[in-house]
């Protein structure tokens, strides 16, 4: 555990088994999380790792009082948890400032909802500004400030309260690498500080190596429906070094956690053979020939842990698992123990000049990807070889939430146009069979 | 169109053609109002100006007022909402000055043998041009609030009041004031129409310049019109400085994009405001006070709660709420058929159609011939940036200035040259109304691409091409912003335009404007009703059918994303 705090076990936030659905077009509900039991305790930073769309952002929102779960319950120093509550402060990904206020202004927005009287919150809300180091700001406006300067704002604006529970949403996602790196350092040692006022901190992140830099302890939510998939304890002293064997060594474990999931729930979707309803994460299939590149290429050569590639690659971890979840769909890939290594198919694939790529892939894709085959099977029976896009995404809408229906649905006419397997017109909103009329005429 | 418009559309018109039909036992017997004369001395002319000047900001109070509640009660509550929208969507189409016989006897006979029944009348009819777009702005803005600003606010507890002028306001308050601008632009034109008016035997006219240059159309008095004119001219120009551009100035720090923009608006009476030090010291004690009220939690035992996340409605309380809203429809209607029978006839109905058509067939006409002459001027001018920034304000400034003041001009000429009415009185519907076209196609080419501009130019793309694939489908959604306010306008004006007086010599042009401008001098108020009717049915429609699905088009075509 951290040596600046003492080490406490009174709980802070209690969620007991939580779960949280919405209701399908067609009246199911659709599962977003479903019974997870957590704690955060008084004087950790807990992590909430998982991909985008596992819910582990509707999480902290229960846990902060903004959404009641459908199932189960909140608590707040072991009362239920009614709404926003007074001691817990969010910390945005987006920063959510007010952008017609002043960074002062801003701050102080914090104490005027507790009625807090005026010259005293500008007393404290400069203070918090001073604290995270802004002092000179206080009378810009967030237009005028760069990102980390205004998740600094962010910050300041969650401190003046001195909250029991700070939670942050990806407060350091929408940043780029450098000034991410230094925010987190700075946050580290407010926190490690003797007059830090936080008790404790919930962490929401898809970024692995941060919620081992920061986290004393790590949960991993899975996805569709999410569920707590595993629970890491981080003994790791501050300042934590990257390169530490270690760490190295927690950051693959997690990389293994997290992609066994994924190709267990590609063979679930198989063996059901209804994988019509599969969501397709959205990418290229350009970015897809690119993967595929580097992988059969020289330092690589087909085979790879997931942990190595993530950095030079693609900078966003959750980049590289959309990707490592997607070749093994296409069968370019097989995907265990959190390697990644490449079919025969893939190996032809990228040595192959780009008729012959085209040709693979939509071989690919209707043996593979049962969406492909079912929208080429609908237009051959349709009259003139046509259907309405509202035709499919109202029978994806089904099994998928409205969001992974239209990114499913945008994937699946991308890679569609790229096969030449159909084509799409956005103008009257219609699958056609076959290749792009246009070039047809030509 | 959807359903619930049917119903909006319906419950108006019927309510309206009910007042028509019981106006006359409503409102007898009209009490005489002692009413000053109006002199056409040019010395008398600044205190009219201030007079028409009060009365429209007595009406835009009133707006503003009408907007934050009326358009928050529709947002914040699903069920009000579902028919607050639609009639507002509907009123909207209304013709202002067709009802404004209605509303004059009815505050006339509010107030007996008082100037404040009238007066309010004339507020009133300005409100009714103004309210209702600031209305809509408002409200959707309300329904944009970015999730991150409304959670944060729930987060940090922030109570409802506090939320609405901390997050609410401030995020509205561009749309708002841009709205409440082009409010006050159309606003002069009705200020001065509605300062005279006739409904039968009741005979009106309010100090102001509106009743100035309706006097002195009476009197064949043309050097009066002409000093009428000028001060018109100059209450405009000092109302831009004084008031629209501090506003827009000042309201620029509200805008929610992240990046500068590239041309600030700016204006030297802010500026000064914001030196001087003793504006300083009288307003702060002001800003410290509202700024108190802001801040105030205005709440006493209330707790934030938790949104619940899959919120189902409550079925029974829907069902029984439209089942109140159908059944009122319903007994409107049938209170309709039942009174209608008495007094209008399908003659009437006939008269009124074919006169819609003609009107109907003027204001596309108009419109087209607008559209020829100003889309490539905007263009033009647009695509020059130092020019832009020297005609855009001139355009805005004489979009405001109220062009039923230039009628009589229009009038003496046709009467010396004995042209024919049914066409040379047509364009003055569109006198006034042509320049939001003209402005908003130069905004659109103003705010055209730099990067598509030179890839066009490097591909060595002109003439008719050019125009086809580049310039028209950039301004295209500006060009239909333009086109709906300035067809809309054209409707309205159309009961000022249609017909024409000059002395004792009456050019009547015919349409639906003239039917209804007819009718309210002869102060028959069940086709007075019965031509409003048509005109709002004949808006809608044309809202619906043709400059919705256009604006929608646009919209998807224009975007890259």
């Amino acid at each position: 555990m951290t040596e600046a705090k003492t080490p406490a076990t009174s709980h802070i936030i209690d969620l007991e088994h939580v779960s949280m659905s919405y209701a399908k077009p067609n009246g199911e509900p659709l599962v977003v999380l479903d019974d997870i039991s957590c704690s955060l305790r008084s004087g950790e930073i807990l992590g909430l790792l998982g991909r985008s769309g596992s819910g582990k952002s509707t999480l902290l929102r229960i846990a902060a009082g903004l959404l009641a779960p459908t199932k189960g319950n909140a608590f707040y120093r072991g009362a239920p948890l009614r709404g926003p509550a007074e001691g817990i402060a969010v910390v945005f990904q987006t920063f959510a400032l007010f952008p017609w206020l002043t960074v002062l202004e801003n701050v102080m927005t914090s104490l005027d909802a507790l009625g807090v009287p005026r010259e005293r919150a500008r007393v404290r809300a400069l203070s918090a500004i001073g604290e995270i180091g802004l002092t000179g700001f206080e009378g810009a406006y967030p237009r005028e400030l760069s990102g980390g300067m205004r998740q600094r704002v962010g910050f300041a604006r969650a401190l003046v309260i001195d909250p029991a529970a700070l939670l942050m949403d990806e407060p350091f996602s929408a940043l780029d690498v450098l000034t991410a790196e230094s925010l987190r350092t700075d946050f580290i040692d407010v926190w490690l500080g003797q007059q830090c006022p936080i008790d404790s901190v919930l962490l929401v992140t898809h970024n692995i190596e941060e919620a081992v830099l920061l986290c004393d302890r790590v949960i991993v939510i899975s996805s569709k429906p999410g569920r707590i998939s595993a629970e890491i304890p981080i003994d790791l002293k501050y300042p934590r070094n990257r390169f530490d064997g270690n760490f190295r060594e927690i950051v693959e474990n997690i990389y293994s956690i997290l992609t066994a999931r994924t190709a267990l729930s590609l063979k679930e979707m198989r063996a059901l053979g209804g994988g019509v309803m599969q969501p397709l994460p959205n990418v290229s299939p350009y970015a897809i020939e690119r993967v595929i590149e580097k992988l059969a290429g020289p330092p690589i050569d087909g085979r790879v842990k997931l942990s190595t590639i993530a950095h030079p690659l693609l900078p966003h971890v959750d980049n590289i698992l959309t990707v490592a979840e997607v070749l093994p769909i296409l069968e370019f890939a097989e995907l265990s123990d959190g390697q990644l290594q490449l079919t025969p198919a893939g190996r032809i694939f990228a040595t192959s000049d780009p008729e012959e790529r085209k040709r693979l892939f939509k071989e690919h894709l209707l043996n593979f990807v049962p969406l492909a085959g079912h929208i080429v099977n609908v237009l051959q029976e349709r009259k003139g070889h046509r259907a309405p896009r509202i035709r499919f995404k109202a029978e994806l809408e089904d099994s998928l939430s409205a969001d992974d229906a239209e990114t499913t649905l945008r994937t699946i006419i991308n890679w569609g146009r790229y096969a030449e397997l159909f084509s799409y017109d956005d103008r009257t909103r219609t699958f056609i069979l076959g290749a792009s009329p246009d070039l047809v005429a030509s | 169109m959807s359903w619930r418009d049917g119903v909006a559309l319906v419950l108006v018109l019927t309510i309206m053609l009910l007042v028509g039909l019981n106006a006359r036992h409503l409102f007898e017997p009209f009490t005489a109002v002692h009413q000053p004369p109006i002199s056409l001395s040019p010395s008398a002319l600044p205190g009219y100006a201030l007079r028409t000047t009060l009365r429209m900001f007595a009406a835009l109070a009133a707006s503003l007022f009408f907007t934050l509640t009326y358009a928050t009660l529709a947002a914040k509550s699903r069920r009000a909402g579902t028919v607050l929208i639609p009639l507002l969507d509907v009123l909207q189409s209304v013709p202002i000055l067709g009802y404004l016989s209605f509303t004059v006897v009815f505050f006339v006979s509010l107030f007996p043998g008082k100037m404040l029944g009238p007066e309010l009348a004339a507020v009133f009819a300005i409100f009714t041009s103004q309210a209702w777009n600031m209305t809509f702005s408002f409200y959707q803005s309300l329904r944009t609030v970015p999730t991150d600003l409304e959670e944060v606010s729930r987060s940090l507890r922030l109570t409802g009041w506090q939320r609405f002028w901390r997050l609410e306001v401030p995020f509205a308050m561009p749309g708002l004031v841009w709205n409440t601008m082009v409010s006050m632009s159309g606003g002069w034109f009705f200020v001065v129409a509605s300062e005279s008016i006739a409904v039968g035997a009741l005979q009106i006219k309010l100090p102001g310049i509106g009743s100035y240059v309706a006097t002195a159309i009476e009197d064949r008095n043309f050097g009066a019109i002409g000093w009428a004119i000028l001060t018109m001219a100059i209450v405009i120009l000092i109302y831009d400085q004084l008031f629209f551009r501090p506003l827009v100035a000042w309201a620029d720090k509200y805008r929610v994009g992240t990046t500068a923009a590239q041309i600030v608006p700016r204006s030297w009476l802010l500026d000064l405001f914001k030196k001087a030090r003793v504006v300083d010291e009288l307003w702060s004690p002001i800003a410290s006070a509202l700024d108190r009220i802001g801040r105030a939690r205005m709440v006493f035992a209330h707790r934030p709660t938790a949104v619940r996340g899959p919120r189902t409605p409550t079925r029974v309380v829907d069902v029984l709420w439209y089942l109140a809203v159908a059944a009122l429809a319903a007994y409107l209607i049938w209170r309709l058929q039942e009174f209608a029978a008495g007094h209008i006839g399908w003659q009437d109905v006939r008269t009124v159609a074919a006169a819609g058509a003609l009107t109907l067939l003027r204001v596309i006409v108009l419109i087209a011939i607008a559209t020829v002459i100003w889309v490539p001027i905007g263009v033009a001018v647009g695509l020059r940036p130092k020019l832009a920034a020297r005609v855009q304000p001139i355009a805005q400034l004489l979009a405001s200035f109220p062009a039923n003041l230039l009628f009589p001009i229009a009038v003496v000429a046709i009467v010396h040259f004995h042209l024919a009415p049914a066409i040379w009185l047509s364009p003055l519907m569109i006198l006034g109304t042509q320049w939001y076209i003209l402005f908003n196609v130069i905004a659109g080419s103003a705010a055209f691409p730099a990067d598509l501009r030179e890839a066009a130019a490097s591909f060595r793309i002109h003439g008719w091409r050019w125009w086809r694939y580049v310039a028209l489908p950039g301004i295209f959604p500006y060009y239909v912003t333009g086109a709906v306010t300035a067809s809309g306008g054209a409707w309205n004006a159309s009961i000022v335009a249609e017909v024409a007086r000059w002395g004792s010599t009456t050019l009547d042009a015919g349409g639906l404007g003239s039917y209804i401008a007819r009718m309210t001098t002869a102060g028959d108020f069940p086709r007075i009703a019965l031509g409003i009717a048509t005109m709002s049915f004949i808006v809608v429609c044309l809202n619906r059918l043709i400059w919705r699905p256009l604006y929608g088009y646009a919209e998807r075509r224009t975007r890259l994303d």
